[in-house]
């Protein structure tokens, strides 16, 4: 009976000691060296505070360490939240005021940059200190993680949130075995899987890959961040290490598309192909579907406060351009259920309503967020008789003819942008009453040009360097706006409220 | 062609300053979009297509790598 992802990865060990786990550019850790690295890692926090079911920060590049100090933080019998390198000092500031991890486990490179933000109280290790533990008791970590309950934390991954500071969102290990088991029934993963990994360390992209090194010996192959912007080199490196699983956010791979580039590489190992977090035109999919007809290709469905995904399509057919893609079924022990807005269940087709998830994939909450986590995981209207959970995504769908979900929209503010989940009013927040840059605003997105825009009212125009430089010291530059409209005025509703349709509208034709 | 490389790479990011003798991508100064709109922008500017096989770190780093890739494309 599974417990703790842990065990899973002490299995794989066993099985499978002198293989690769991770691969990052020049370098490479077998799966026993992983363990060890992790262990002693493990070792250090119990010894110095030994805390026991609480987070752990990370703020380090995705790289070996960074997989070995999610697993040692697993081993302590603690949770892991990463944190992106590349964002803004006070943003992470803001999480760790929020969270108060009980260490942060980074090096003595890149701590710099959040000295001056870390909490007092909040215990450091430096990887490349020389005061680690050199020996370990595998014994006594192993003893205390058997005491865990499969509810426990795994891991918090933050998500943007519309008061500023993003919400971190806690999942359990349940649920990623959960997901980890239909994922491998579903699609039959062996034990050779050699992942090719785009996603930051942030997303839960890499905590399914992760599991993966965990349960099925998977390797792991760190495709550097900044080559993205480079998709030619990308797919060299897939051809390089003869990657057979990736799984990415569609952006890339709609630029892969829009550039031939399948034309010049084979791909011949690749076997599998997932993609989420955005809708992926079908146009583009249909590049990728013809080019690698040996692909089995899977859009997955799933907000951050469900563990992973809860809905899949595996595309087995043609789709004409024009249609856009499920997203399918839900996964083997998932329950969705769409309400429409008098709180019925939708069961006939061609009905919008807002999809709900119920079932073991859901997040715990929204840590130290008592009230957000009541506004979004609610009592199943549908159940009167015992209390029972669901999580209301906000997102707007509807099934079609043959009992598929097709997605239509969102309910609110949140948009994805180059696959980031962004809440709109998070920006807006910023820039009114963070930064205090304008009197009032507006912020929209334009989905044909994929650009944040924001419309503004202030006593004087600011220029737009002037702006970006200043909103990218409180948000990452994904968020920033890339037009700017200075306003005498805002267009407001008859109640007083800015008409946020208006400009929605106005921008997108 | 310089002065107008350097007019559309500040028009995608006016906060950085273009025509400094800097790498581009080790300092982040462009991102995954940035690139696709540095390249749709250069390919309409210089009526051209940049072949996807040329769009590597070693040819978008600097301002002298970019305006060398437009001369092997036949701008002068």
């Amino acid at each position: 009976m599974n417990i703790n992802l842990i065990e899973m990865f002490e299995e794989s060990v066993a099985k499978n000691p002198q293989k690769i786990a991770v691969i990052d550019k020049d370098r490479s850790i077998t799966f026993s060296a992983l363990r060890q690295q992790a262990m002693l890692l493990a070792q250090k926090i119990i010894d110095t505070v030994g805390c026991q079911n609480k987070p752990i920060a990370v703020f380090l590049d995705k790289s070996i360490e960074c997989v070995y100090s999610d697993l040692g933080i697993l081993y302590s019998g603690n949770f892991y939240m990463n944190l992106d390198i590349y964002t803004p000092t006070e943003r992470i500031g803001n999480i760790l005021k929020l969270v108060e991890p009980c260490f942060i486990i980074s090096s003595s490179k890149q701590i710099q940059s959040i000295a001056n933000v870390i909490p007092a109280h909040t215990n450091v290790i430096l990887l490349d200190d020389e005061t680690q533990a050199v020996t370990f008791d595998d014994t006594v970590i192993l003893s205390r993680i058997s005491k865990m309950i499969d509810t426990d934390p795994s891991c918090i991954i933050n998500t943007s949130g519309s008061t500023g500071t993003p919400k971190g969102v806690v999942l359990n290990h349940r649920s990623f075995f959960d997901f980890t088991d239909w994922a491998i029934d579903t699609f039959k993963f062996g034990d050779d899987l050699v992942m090719g990994s785009l996603s930051p360390a942030v997303f839960d992209i890499y905590s399914f890959e992760l599991c993966m090194i965990m349960a099925k010996s998977a390797t792991l192959v760190v495709l550097p961040a900044h080559k993205a912007m480079f998709p030619a080199e990308i797919l060299n490196l897939l051809e390089q290490y003869k990657v057979n699983f990736i799984f990415w956010v569609p952006t890339i791979m709609v630029n892969i598309a829009n550039r031939n580039l399948l034309a010049s590489f084979k791909l011949e190992s690749l076997k599998t192909i997932w993609f989420a977090g955005e809708v992926f035109p079908t146009k583009q999919f249909n590049y990728w579907h013809h080019h690698l007809p040996h692909v089995t290709f899977a859009n997955l469905y799933g907000p951050i406060e469900i563990t992973l995904d809860c809905t899949y399509y595996i595309i087995d057919k043609d789709i004409p351009d024009e249609e856009p893609l499920p997203i399918g079924r839900p996964c083997r022990n998932t329950d969705i259920i769409i309400l429409d807005s008098e709180n019925r269940a939708v069961t006939k087709p061609n009905i919008e309503g807002e999809l709900c998830v119920r079932g073991t994939s859901l997040a715990m909450g929204y840590y130290n967020n008592p009230e957000k986590t009541a506004l979004a995981f609610v009592q199943n209207p549908l159940n009167k008789s015992y209390p029972e959970l669901i999580y209301r995504t906000g997102d707007m769908v509807c099934y079609n003819e043959e009992g598929l979900i097709m997605f239509k929209g969102r309910k609110d503010n949140i948009i994805k942008h180059m696959g980031y989940r962004t809440d709109l009013g998070e920006i807006e927040h910023v820039i009114i009453n963070t930064l205090k840059l304008v009197k009032n605003g507006c912020v929209v997105y334009n989905h044909a040009n994929k650009e944040i825009t924001l419309f503004y009212e202030a006593e004087q125009e600011l220029s737009v360097p002037d702006f970006r430089k200043k909103i990218g010291q409180a948000l990452p530059k994904y968020m920033i706006p890339a037009v700017y409209h200075h306003l005498d005025l805002l267009q407001r509703n008859t109640n007083g409220k800015i008409d946020r349709m208006y400009y929605k509208n106005m921008v997108n034709g | 062609m310089r002065g107008r490389v350097i007019e559309i790479l500040n028009g995608i990011r006016p906060e950085f300053d273009f025509s400094e003798d800097v790498n581009f991508i080790e300092a982040r100064m462009l991102d995954s979009l940035d690139l696709v709109n540095l390249v749709e922008k250069l390919e309409r500017e210089f009526s051209i297509v940049i072949d996807g096989l040329d769009i590597v770190t070693d040819n978008f780093s600097s301002l002298e790598s970019i305006l060398n890739l437009l001369k092997k494309n036949g701008v002068k």
